[in-house]
């Protein structure tokens, strides 16, 4: 049964062909260079993201993200969309809570073209009052879209409950009240923050050679500013634990959201809480979550649990989505569950077989272009080095029972946590 | 810069490999050898719009059902042998297909292949399994429709527009329907329709035809074939008369929007050229922020936030081609199906520009390229046209056809097929609208 073996693989894969290149001006980007498939995929952040814009401008880092496409040097709005489209090239930018990201996919045939016009995005947009005004009618129907959405509202609510005054406790998109008072002198004021080329994190993987990329990286960046390390901010405080919060929407089934602090992601227990998790809620068919509240009695076809590492601050988040009738009781379970973990952690079968699956299915993140370049971006914004992606496996190996269960008490504490509901619960 | 190189030599598709079991079932080999990983998938050729009349709902349950176990596997053990791999599995319901899919390293095919084998033939359901799973389902049904007052529309929309073909009818089921459906229901349906004639087997990824051919014959090739493939017998569309209309009204929207879907022939179903052209006409009217919709409504008119359009090219019987759009601020949404109109007469009465074809063109044939990139996406683009009774050079010849596509097929396209007898058009307002 081992025809399939081949001798040699033929790429010995994405992640141990990781070279750091460096640029003239020493902008850094991480590239795996690959001929095998005509594309290139570029995937790059600014260390600042929506948390860190002024309260009454929420919603400015989105707007910004949206507007770099939609016209710069030569081309209008209308040729900008004309010319990328011409040439499939894919470029779109997104103001994350702790980030501000771009993303890159092209033909190689039309590499040069490519980077030239995410060149005029980032260097040239044009952000004119017309395009402005129609990024925010866009941006306000989405929001409003979302008023009586119980997934949004949930989350909502749960940031705004936990986080209080801190930008974290503010959606990345803005709300119905702060983006009608942004100015385009507001979104430019955001673009001269954000584009720094000191903070900028950058990973590309395709049909490109080191020093063409160097290159091209002086071309993109080059003429963005240094300004040193951010200044360090005031850690959030978190509220609310042990709370339940009920929203009223007129939905048969209830959204429910759970949290408590978590790990940032240098925590030295960051992967062993990541490896208990697994167990507790992770996105498989097999956690305990998964398990007590689907498997067993339907009470709902989503349910799982998650490590939300933000820059300032870590969660642990659970959710699920349950009738009115029995929201209480999945509530009671998911607790339970969670409560349990913390007091004893996995078995030793459970992290045998959670560890198996970590460690084979972790070259399933590597296998096309554009989620290779994803996974290095976000390897580098979590601050961790080039070779991770090999280390990964005997990071998860060397765990053992104890290591679970320590960082698992940690983690979860009592077990208490804030939860919100989403919809019309029947009455515990 | 020189950009705009000939698109010619990027059609190249990877060497497939493709062939007959004895047994009748179908088997498709993409290789892929970048990373040591393989997508292995089973199609059947059976979707929602082959439920039995009164249990709707029956192949996605019975999607469900297929992970509770064997008497080999039992009690959900599929999902946990495959995590114990470190691989991933799901599956997926659709209107023509049901499909099963394992994501492992390359040297954990043959178990895969093996325990996918076993479920074709010996899937073992309890009570005890089936009810809570049933609540599973109506739960997701909540999740996906019942909470969502534009998902409603949608599928009050499915349901007019087709009078007669069960693709009227939602994938998921009716709620009140799927409260019915038991544990008969869902074996009588699997003995129908999990059989080796019915299946395709699509394995993507770093392995060789020849491999997948001898690991195949050992496992699938062991389930006796049952002499033939089952009959799909659906009742199909008759020719519309009657332009239709439907509003929901909810006190949950907050942002309107209109929505038409014309009954439009699919590839499977076109004469000619006229379903290529139905699908460069799609993206002419609809591509993204260059689309003739978005381009009148949005950025000429500012009667429309967002507007697009989709067609569901790939499927058995007569499909749909749909518009939608997003009315700005202060704009009616009689005003903004009155600017949809209007660039439809347009299309129907002029001819596109070079220009805007060959960007069309352009942008859909790179698509391929792109999914080259990622072996899910290959073994799903062959295993989908297969399922629809599409062939292998169905795919390999699709660039050409796009290409082929001129300027009056269009415009024929056009006025043939999005005429308003053909549509329904769903306007999603607030409660408060309808008082008005």
């Amino acid at each position: 049964m081992n025809d399939i073996h081949r001798t040699a693989p033929a790429s010995a894969s994405a992640r141990s062909n990781v070279r750091r290149v460096v640029s003239a001006k020493g902008i850094e980007a991480w590239l795996v260079e690959e001929y095998a498939v005509p594309v290139i995929a570029v995937e790059f952040a600014f260390t600042s993201g929506a948390a860190d814009e002024p309260a009454a401008k929420s919603g400015v880092t989105s707007l910004l993200s949206e507007l770099l496409t939609e016209g710069a040097g030569p081309y209008d709005s209308i040729a900008f969309h004309q010319r990328l489209d011409d040439l499939a090239i894919e470029l779109s930018f997104s103001g994350r809570l702790d980030s501000f990201a771009g993303s890159l996919r092209t033909l190689s045939r039309n590499r040069d073209a490519a980077f030239e016009m995410l060149g005029l995005a980032l260097n040239q947009a044009e952000i004119g009052a017309e395009a402005v005004e129609r990024v925010r009618g866009q941006t306000l129907a989405g929001l409003k879209h979302e008023l009586k959405d119980p997934g949004a509202v949930s989350a909502k609510t749960w940031f705004a409950a936990s986080f209080g005054a801190h930008g974290y406790a503010r959606p990345a998109d803005g709300d119905l009240a702060t983006v009608p008072g942004i100015s385009r002198q507001d979104v430019l004021a955001r673009r001269a923050e954000l584009f720094r080329r000191d903070r900028l994190k950058i990973a590309v993987v395709g049909a490109i050679d080191e020093a063409t990329l160097a290159a091209r990286l002086d071309e993109l960046f080059g003429a963005m500013p240094l300004v040193g390390e951010a200044p360090a901010l005031a850690a959030p405080r978190f509220a609310g634990l042990g709370e339940t919060k009920i929203v009223d929407i007129d939905v048969p089934q209830c959204t429910i959201r759970f949290g408590s602090p978590g790990f940032k992601r240098d925590d030295p227990d960051f992967i062993a809480a990541a490896v208990g998790n697994h167990i507790l809620g992770g996105g498989s068919f097999t956690s305990r979550l998964w398990q007590e509240v689907r498997e067993s009695r339907g009470l709902a076809y989503s349910v799982q649990s998650w490590l939300q590492p933000l820059r300032q601050f870590g969660l642990f988040m659970a959710y699920t989505a349950t009738s009115n009738a029995r929201a209480h009781e999945a509530v009671a379970i998911i607790k339970g569950e969670v409560a349990r973990f913390a007091a004893d952690g996995p078995s030793a079968d459970e992290l045998a077989k959670a560890k198996q699956y970590l460690m084979g299915s972790y070259a399933l993140r590597f296998d096309t272009s554009s989620k290779i370049a994803g996974e290095l971006l976000s390897i580098q914004l979590f601050g961790q080095p080039i070779d991770f992606p090999q280390r990964y496996p005997a990071l998860v190996d060397a765990l053992g029972l104890a290591d679970i269960k320590r960082a698992s008490a940690r983690l979860l504490g009592n077990g208490d946590m804030l939860t919100v509901i989403a919809g019309r619960p029947d009455k515990a | 810069m020189d950009t705009a190189a000939p698109a010619q030599a990027t059609h190249a598709t990877p060497e497939i490999g493709h062939f007959m079991l004895e047994n009748g079932m179908e088997v498709v080999v993409i290789p892929d050898h970048r990373a040591p990983v393989v997508t292995h998938m089973v199609w059947y050729r059976n979707g929602s719009a082959d439920d039995p009349v009164g249990k709707s709902g029956i192949a996605h349950f019975l999607e469900h059902l297929m992970f509770k176990g064997t008497k080999k596997h039992p009690d959900g053990a599929f999902s946990r042998i495959v995590a114990e791999l470190g691989g991933q599995d799901n599956a997926f319901t659709s209107y023509d297909y049901t499909a099963y899919f394992q994501r492992v390293a390359r040297e954990h095919l043959p178990t895969v292949m093996a325990i996918e084998a076993d479920r074709m033939k010996n899937l073992v359901l309890s009570d005890d399994k089936v009810t809570p799973e049933r609540g599973v389902v109506l739960e997701e049904r909540k999740m996906r429709t019942d909470s969502d007052p534009s998902a409603q529309l949608s599928e009050t929309m499915a349901a007019t527009l087709f009078l007669h073909h069960p693709y009227g009818l939602p994938i998921i089921g009716w709620q009140h329907e799927i409260e019915g459906l038991g544990r008969e229901d869902a074996l009588a349906y699997y003995d129908r329709f999990y059989t080796p004639e019915n299946a395709i087997l699509v394995v993507a990824g770093d392995v060789t035809a020849e491999a997948v051919h001898k690991l195949a014959r050992d496992s699938y090739g062991r389930i006796a074939a049952r002499g033939a493939a089952p009959v799909r017998a659906r009742p199909q569309e008759p020719e519309p008369r009657a332009a239709r209309r439907v509003t929901l009204a909810d006190g949950k929207v907050e942002q309107p929007m209109v929505t038409r879907n014309y009954l439009v022939p699919p590839h499977s179903r076109g004469e000619g050229a006229e379903t290529y052209a139905l699908e460069v006409l799609c993206q002419i009217m609809g591509g993204g922020e260059t689309g003739r919709l978005y381009q009148t409504l949005v950025m000429q008119e500012g009667s429309a936030v967002h507007a697009g359009a989709w067609y569901m090219s790939s499927a058995r019987d007569m499909s749909q081609l749909a518009v939608q759009a997003v009315p700005a601020e202060e704009v009616s949404l009689d005003e903004l199906e009155a600017g949809i109109d209007r660039v439809i007469a347009t299309l129907s009465r002029e001819e596109v520009s070079d220009v805007e074809l060959q960007r069309a063109k352009t942008r859909l044939v790179a698509d391929l390229i792109y999914a080259q990139d990622s072996q899910s996406s290959m073994a799903r683009i062959y295993g989908s046209e297969l399922a629809i009774g599409g062939t292998v050079a169905d795919i390999r010849e699709w660039p050409d056809r796009i290409e082929a596509v001129s300027a009056g097929e269009i415009r024929q396209a056009a006025t043939k097929w999005l005429q308003l007898r053909r549509s329904v058009t769903g306007w999603l307002v607030p409660e408060a609208e309808v008082a008005a």
